[in-house]
């Protein structure tokens, strides 16, 4: 048993917040690069090259690269062995949020009730999910998300019999329908799988993978290659202007499902898909 | 074509812009987005009068982060315009000629823009903190409760945008996309 006290967990929140907000990670930024080199359009390579020094400028200034600094979406995967003493962990993250909030200059877009609309003032709560995992350690990954890209996402109960081809054509037509929306370049991530809300969970998840990791089973990787080719003959293209380059990838993670399902769930994700992990 | 503009606009100038033009934005603007557009909306169902002038102004759809100790502003980008759609054209009765977000608008906003010669403009998404280099005032004028949403009015010096909706209704979304698309 290993003890760790929620001072601990709120001073890595806090830094998580700001970090995610501030850097985009190496990955994103090395496709950025690759995609002046594919694109065709040259207002699209124009837009492309602002993103670049877009993320350049926010890390020398330390300011956020955008201004939807998004609502944080913690995942806590948390060792069966640790035993968290101090207070109440949940409290401790969502302070861990506030102050990083604050202390990062971060915006506030968090209403209290869906209905009423008043704002936080603090960017909390924070949408939270645990894991129980093996060990005396804690992994935390933060990953703000922005609503531009989160409005355009979908899911959709589909049948078995849809099989391959109804999943990618679900995928395509909701990247089509979100067009400009969701500032492309776009991330996807997928989840395929498991029930209604296991599969939404999946594709979150998808998103803090690398960008230039396929997954793992090759059926899977197959997919993701042919969809993400698919969607860049859309034409749709940087800032939805026209060009090549509508997605810069496709993480699809998926899980067992029931003898009756085929849930797919579709998370759109711009180019500022954040996440800043840490393990204490 | 690349043109200098002045804020606030007049329709000859709207008139005279063509989708794909890219323009650089000088004088001042409006910062509003969907909070703000709610009230502004209820001043107007109640015969009241609008927190500014609205006629030749242009709006532009953001709630930027606060301004770290030194700054103007924090990061600004646009914000989705959609989600204003069901408020455009009222405001665009009552004078405004030009907003400034991303995505797509509705049909009711373009017939709008085209009765009354207003154009829609697009800034980057995701290029907020670069955009907010062009800001060079910022000042908080209406329903500062709403935080980032509170109305702004914003100084721009060479502040970068893409005629994306003319006032003819040309769609720069459909015909970039058209050029580049291999699949139906
Ligand atoms: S979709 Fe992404 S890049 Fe666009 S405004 Fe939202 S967070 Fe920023």
């Amino acid at each position: 048993m290993r003890t760790i006290h929620i001072d601990q967990i709120v001073k890595t929140i806090e830094q998580l917040c700001i970090d995610a907000n501030y850097y985009i990670n190496d990955d994103i930024m090395e496709e950025l690069n690759k995609a002046l080199k594919t694109e065709q359009s040259q207002i699209g390579v124009d837009i492309i090259q602002n993103l670049i020094k877009n993320a350049l400028m926010a890390k020398e200034r330390k300011i956020a690269i955008c201004q939807d600094t998004g609502m944080a979406v913690v995942f806590m995967d948390v060792g069966q062995d640790v035993h968290i003493v101090g207070g109440n962990l949940i409290d401790s993250i969502n302070e861990g949020v506030r102050k990083g909030y604050e202390n990062g200059y971060l915006r506030k877009s968090v209403v209290g009730d869906p209905i009423e609309r008043v704002n936080t003032k603090d960017n909390t709560p924070a949408v939270i999910h645990f894991n129980i995992i093996e060990g005396d350690r804690i992994k935390i990954s933060v990953a703000p998300k922005g609503f531009g890209s989160e409005n355009m996402s979908s899911i959709k109960m589909l049948k078995p019999s849809d099989g391959i081809e109804g999943i990618k054509k679900f995928i395509i037509d909701t990247i089509d329908i979100a067009g400009p929306n969701p500032c492309p370049p776009i991330i996807v991530g997928v989840g395929i799988g498991g029930t209604m809300e296991k599969a939404a969970i999946l594709a979150k998840k998808a998103l803090l993978r690398p960008i230039n990791k396929r997954n793992d089973l090759n059926h899977i990787k197959e997919i993701e290659n042919d969809v993400l080719k698919k969607i860049n003959m859309l034409g749709i293209g940087p800032s939805g202007l026209g060009g090549r380059i509508t997605a810069l990838a496709v993480n699809i993670e998926v899980f067992s499902t029931h003898i009756a399902g085929l849930p797919v769930a579709v998370n759109i994700s711009c180019h500022a898909t954040r996440h800043a992990d840490a393990t204490i | 074509m690349k043109y200098s503009i002045r804020a606030p606009l007049t329709k000859e100038i709207t008139c005279n812009l063509k989708a794909g033009d890219t323009i650089s934005i000088n004088g001042y603007i409006y910062a509003a987005r969907d909070a703000a557009h709610k009230k502004m909306i209820e001043l107007l169902d109640e015969g009241k009068e609008l927190p500014f002038d609205i006629m030749d102004q242009i709006i532009y759809y953001v709630g930027p982060c606060p301004a770290k100790p030194g700054a103007i502003i924090g990061s600004a980008g646009p914000t989705t315009s959609s989600r204003m759609d069901a408020y455009t054209p009222k405001l665009i009765q009552h004078g405004l000629k030009g907003m400034i977000g991303k995505g797509l608008r509705s049909k009711e906003v373009i017939d709008a823009m085209k009765a009354y010669s207003a154009v829609y403009f697009g800034a980057i998404g995701g290029a907020g903190a670069l955009i907010a280099q062009k800001i060079v005032s910022e000042e908080i004028i209406a329903f500062p409760e709403l935080g980032a949403e509170a109305i702004r009015k914003l100084t721009v010096e060479d502040f970068p945008v893409t005629v994306i909706i003319d006032c003819h209704g040309n769609n720069l979304y459909d015909i970039g996309k058209n050029k580049f698309r291999k699949i139906n």
